[in-house]
């Protein structure tokens, strides 16, 4: 299956990916080719198959409910590119 | 007299018990050995001297008072970059993730802490886990120590590395669709993938979390038993964690295959593997049958299916999980950025190298709508078939022989800029992650050239205790182990 720019450029806008003009055309070629060699999974009936998630039948686990220490403010924010005393520091998304 | 570093960590352990040797000079053999080598290997993105002798220092102060923390306390081990360590800077090779200083342990560090083994420092890898030869480490390739022109294979390469050129005694890393045992494969070096659940993903930088799976690499099989036990635990901060006892792998691993059936999948045998390969896994199965297992012809007829589903799934999970590098809370953020949006874009489309952006762009693809149904649930129900052949399998088998890698290690740059190519290098091992089954690597030979090659054998689930024992078997016949990488 052939991928146009046009849809590589809409993926990569739901991926939140800037992608040079090249590599556009690269991932066009590339991920048309994947998608072709993943076709081969139209050949098999699945209709009545139930899907696996995972490996393990994992079920929701619940821990008690109780107060436990967790990362102090300050080393919650050690490792932010930008902050602002207590908080992350993000751009305007409001004029 | 060997150097202390060609020592096995059960050698050197015995060593540390007798006080013939210390931890700090074990250590500083360790050091010396990468200060020697490592500039040829480039396995270590960064090495914590002073973590480790300060580690190292209270080993030995803990043997002196007669209270060592376990049977491997004071043995000097590397962690591939995916562990989060708290206070040593852990980017899981990606540049996105540069400068970031974890504040706490993954609960495998943790472990290896509580049993007071020296963390030497941390280990290159594929960015993200993705890849198959540590070429997409956005800082520079690992070289396998068997040929310094070719590749260790990914993406735990440097914890290979590491190990098969004797920088490290033993070294974790993760398997999502092989990354343990195919660098085991291609170095000379037994890598253990445990059962999906057996150890914790807590701290673990998640690529594919359905697949992902930490677990030990050392150079015998008796090395890579005593690390997997420190680190097979239940543990309540991972929700998928098993609670399930800690396996005994140590008793009983000499007990050899003498009455097992081995299971040999022929679509495990098919065209595209590498002639030597072929012929030394014909060599190495007829060798566990004079050891006295039974080979039985076995057929897992959904394999052909198993890299599409593979990278389907691998793909929708990794672009969810990588969807927290937004440049806001931890890593690097694009500069002159306008607004929230060019902020996410300009972040990622910066901070992430090429196999990473393929494989968010596939996963994106495949999990968006007028897709999902074609892609990501048709992969999902394919899984189940796959896991279905498996436990048909098992049924009649107590384990599965296969080669690891179709072919032995290849040049660094060959397959860079053909992804196709490059995902072929994983088609006999992404099976077992699929249906989250314990699978090894164990030496079984090396090409006319001088290049390792592996041999996997495949489990039921929790069952590593036999797949071991049968590696241990196998190992017990050869030198694979004794020969050193000539680096």
């Amino acid at each position: 299956m052939a991928l146009t720019l046009e849809q590589v450029r809409h993926v990569a806008t739901l991926a939140r990916l800037s992608l040079t003009p090249q590599e556009e055309e690269r991932y066009a070629t590339q991920l048309s080719a994947v998608l072709d060699a993943v076709a081969e999974l139209e050949a098999l009936d699945v209709s009545q198959v139930e899907p696996t998630s995972h490996a393990t039948l994992a079920s929701s686990l619940l821990r008690e409910d109780v107060l436990r220490p967790s990362l102090s403010p300050e080393a919650g924010l050690a490792n932010a590119p930008a902050k602002v005393g207590t908080a992350f520091a993000v751009p305007k998304i409001l004029e | 007299m060997s150097s202390l570093t060609d020592l096995s960590m059960l050698e050197l352990a015995a060593k540390l018990a007798s006080r013939e040797v210390s931890s700090v000079e074990a250590t500083r053999a360790s050091l010396q050995r990468i200060a020697q080598v490592d500039p040829k290997v480039r396995a270590f993105l960064r090495v914590d001297e002073p973590g480790a002798l300060k580690a190292a220092e209270a080993s030995d102060a803990r043997r002196e008072a007669g209270s060592p923390l376990s049977a491997l306390d004071g043995v000097p081990v590397g962690l591939k970059d995916i562990f989060l360590t708290e206070g040593v800077e852990t980017t899981c090779a990606s540049r996105v993730l540069e400068g970031f200083v974890p504040p706490y342990d993954a609960t495998v560090v943790r472990l290896l802490k509580e049993a007071g083994l020296p963390l030497v420092g941390k280990l290159n890898m594929d960015e993200f886990a993705m890849g198959s030869s540590n070429e997409s480490s956005a800082y520079f390739p690992t070289h396998n120590p068997w040929d310094l022109t070719r590749t260790p294979g990914g993406s735990s390469g440097g914890s290979a590395a590491a190990v098969a050129a004797r920088e490290v005694f033993g070294a974790l890393g993760t398997d999502t669709g092989g990354s343990i045992r195919q660098p085991a494969a291609l170095t000379n070096t037994v890598g253990l993938k445990p059962t999906y659940g057996r150890v914790s993903r807590y701290g673990v930088i998640a690529f594919a979390s359905s697949l992902d799976q930490p677990g030990p690499m050392a150079r015998t099989v008796g090395d890579t038993a005593a690390l997997f036990q420190l680190i097979a635990r239940h543990d309540p901060l991972d929700s998928t964690s098993a609670d399930v006892e800690t396996p005994d792998c140590l008793t009983g691993l000499e007990d050899g295959v003498r009455g097992l059936k081995l299971g040999v999948p022929r679509e495990y045998f098919a065209e595209g593997m590498d002639p030597e390969v072929a012929g030394t896994l014909r060599a190495s199965l007829e060798e566990l049958e004079k050891l006295g297992a039974t080979l039985v012809d076995v057929s897992l007829p959904h394999t052909k299916y198993a890299l599409a589903t593979y990278y389907l799934l691998a793909s929708s999970e990794a672009s969810s999980n990588l969807a927290r590098y937004d440049g806001i809370r931890y890593g690097q953020r694009a500069k002159d950025a306008r607004g929230l949006k060019e902020l996410y874009t300009q972040t990622r489309g910066q901070g992430f190298g090429a196999e990473v952006k393929r494989r968010i762009m596939l996963g994106t693809y495949a999990l968006s709508a007028g897709y999902y149904d074609a892609y990501y649930l048709r992969a999902q129900k394919v899984r189940t078939l796959i896991r279905e052949d498996f436990t048909k399998v098992f049924q009649q088998v107590d384990a599965i022989v296969s080669p690891t890698s179709p072919v032995p290690a290849f040049k660094l740059g060959a397959k860079v800029d053909d992804p196709l190519s490059m995902y072929l290098m994983d088609v006999y091992t992404l099976p077992c992650n699929l249906a989250g089954l314990p699978g090894l690597s164990v030496p079984c030979g090396f090409t006319q050239a001088g290049l390792p090659i592996g041999m996997q054998l495949l489990g039921r689930p929790f069952d590593e205790a036999r797949l071991l024992r049968i590696a241990r078997a196998f190992e017990r016949e050869h030198d694979f182990f004794r020969r050193a990488a000539p680096v």
